[in-house]
């Protein structure tokens, strides 16, 4: 009896030792991050402008910068090219798909999805332009040129004013006409195709 | 003197793979073949090859391939500004944002933690091409592949941190030129969500990711980052490019569908298909199915376009969000036939034909599309694509 309850002690710790060795909380694998590390990668733009670097820009400072860097892929007026097309408002409070947006085609040849009638965030043109563009040198624009084109694209998708300057405070209180278009995934697998 | 004739001999041998197709090789039995080398390579008759939409992707040749597993170089390609070359001997993850202690990990130490081996199916949100006859498996739906991925649990990583419980999402960066992000909610990912560094046994090739990538099994491909540099926990999506811009769907009803992940089920006839001919009598009928959202039950097969259909038999062991490879013996009695399937999977979806799509979404979406597919056999035994004809 004592035996037997030696050995069911035994295999208590055993099991609890085996718990225990295969899965710590922690491995302590790994090495702290420095502040300086984290502000060295840290370069994403949030919908609530965390992340916005300081720094300004116009759609007048921002013209040259896209005739030089942006207009040979996207077109002189961001109408598309090699690159995507980036202005179109029309139509006009509208999107380019949806009943309404039928209505108004009448038949027709399609706009093409822009910043304008599509993009929902204007932060979204500031995190993008800064990470990936121009595809020709990217990452290579300072926040004030990234500010200076992202101006430039809302001016010409008749979102903002030519003189209205975009930076930290302004560009996340930019209301995107397609904002409210967009709705979470409704999908849940079952019967029903949507 | 032995071992330079065989040498030569394998020289040979390698020389005229180019013509291999059109000659045939010599009596293996009159003469030593060529003894064990450092690395192996397919027979020269065996050519498969992925084509090329560039600058952008490479399709996996499914009509070439058998069982479920992509051989690691025919695995499909979507780059969005090409291909890193990550050097692992300086290689960091960066882990940060809502967690109690942001941390570094070198290659060596992911590689450290547990690890685990898991095969799911990686597939591309616009994986949808057909209209023209003229068009293979590869053509169709080739920006899908399979593999067996080895790595660490992503829950171990942000338990390592300790990722706050306020998290609700985090952002995956690579370090590809277009540094790609994307924002991906945690609840709904982190059972299956993985770290990995290997692929079919050995270390990643560099198009899949090396060293190190997100893996999200079921999930839109373009969510699993690859050349993964940081990932940055919030309690908020961070809306970037690839997740409103793009991968969204503007639906028929005037809104636009954002963050919609699981790939819905789908299949596709591998065989026979364009550009084949078949011979009257038996033909086992071949393909794939699968589902972002679990196991496969059931792949229906139709030789009469969709008037009726049968049940195919599934390669068994069936895993979840898995390439599964389906099989129905068919005679073919010679006259023009339409063959098609259809995949349902654990939560009783069946995947739909195009115009079930379309009325539901709407004509201008064109990102996850697993529209019912077939192929038209002519009575001279050619194989077509089916187009859009289609209906279940």
């Amino acid at each position: 009896m004592t035996r037997l309850l030696t050995i069911a002690a035994a295999l208590l710790v055993a099991t609890a030792l085996i718990a225990a060795q295969s899965s710590p909380k922690r491995y302590g694998i790994g090495t702290p991050a420095t502040p300086d590390q984290i502000a060295a990668l840290d370069i994403d733009v949030r919908p609530d402008g965390m992340g916005l670097p300081p720094g300004s820009g116009s759609a007048r400072e921002g013209a040259p910068i896209y005739a030089q860097k942006c207009a040979p892929c996207h077109g002189a007026n961001g109408e598309g090219g090699a690159g995507d097309a980036l202005v179109g408002a029309a139509p006009r409070d509208g999107a380019p798909f949806g009943p309404e947006y039928e209505r108004w085609r009448n038949g027709r040849p399609d706009v093409p999805f822009t910043i304008g009638n599509y993009w929902p965030y204007a932060t979204t043109i500031f995190d993008y332009v800064r990470r990936a563009m121009p595809a020709s040198a990217p990452g290579t624009l300072t926040a004030d040129e990234t500010y200076a084109l992202t101006a430039w694209l809302l001016a010409k998708n008749e979102i903002i004013s030519e003189s209205e300057a975009m930076n930290a405070e302004t560009l996340p209180r930019v209301r995107m006409p397609a904002r409210a278009r967009f709705v979470p995934d409704n999908r849940k697998g079952g019967s029903e195709v949507r | 003197m032995l071992t330079t004739t065989l040498g030569a001999a394998a020289f040979t041998l390698a020389t005229r793979s180019a013509a291999a197709q059109e000659t045939p090789l010599a009596d293996t039995t009159k003469k030593w073949g060529r003894l064990p080398n450092a690395l192996g390579a397919r027979s020269p008759v065996e050519t498969p090859k992925r084509t090329l939409n560039l600058p952008t992707s490479s399709r996996t040749p499914l009509q070439d391939l058998h069982g479920t597993i992509t051989p690691a170089d025919l695995h499909y390609e979507r780059h969005h500004s090409g291909l890193a070359v990550v050097d692992p001997r300086t290689y960091r993850l960066l882990l940060h944002g809502m967690v109690d202690r942001p941390l570094t990990f070198t290659l060596d130490d992911i590689k450290r933690f547990p690890a685990t081996t898991r095969v799911c199916f990686l597939e591309c949100a616009g994986n949808f091409f057909g209209t023209r006859e003229e068009t293979t498996p590869q053509d169709v739906c080739g920006l899908t592949s399979q593999t067996e991925w080895t790595g660490v649990m992503l829950s171990t990583i942000f338990n390592e941190a300790g990722a706050q419980p306020r998290a609700t999402w985090f952002l995956a960066e690579g370090q590809d030129a277009a540094v790609m992000t994307r924002s991906v909610p945690i609840k709904e990912v982190l059972r299956d969500a993985m770290l990995v560094y290997a692929q079919n046994g050995e270390a990643l090739r560099p198009e899949q990711g090396y060293p190190v990538r997100l893996l999200l099994p079921g999930i839109e491909g373009n969510a699993s980052v690859k050349w993964l540099r940081r990932l940055e926990l919030s309690d908020q999506p961070f809306m970037t490019r690839e997740e409103t811009s793009k991968y969204t769907d503007p639906l028929a009803d005037g809104t636009a569908r954002q963050f919609s992940l699981v790939m819905d089920a789908r299949s596709i006839i591998t065989s026979p298909a364009y550009p084949q001919t078949i011979e009257k009598g038996f033909v086992e009928i071949r393909g794939i199915a699968w589902s972002g959202r679990g196991l496969i039950r059931r792949v229906d097969v139709s030789t009469d376009g969709g008037k009726t259909w049968k049940t195919a038999a599934l390669q068994q062991p069936v895993l979840p969000k898995a390439h599964t490879r389906f099989r129905y013996a068919w005679q073919w009695d010679g006259r023009p036939a339409e063959i098609v399937s259809r995949a349902v999977d654990e939560t009783g979806y069946g995947q739909p034909d195009m115009t079930a799509l379309r009325q539901a979404r709407g004509r201008r979406t064109r990102y996850h599309l697993n529209p019912v597919t077939g192929w038209t056999i002519a009575g001279d035994g050619r194989v077509r694509f089916g187009v859009e004809r289609v209906r279940v």
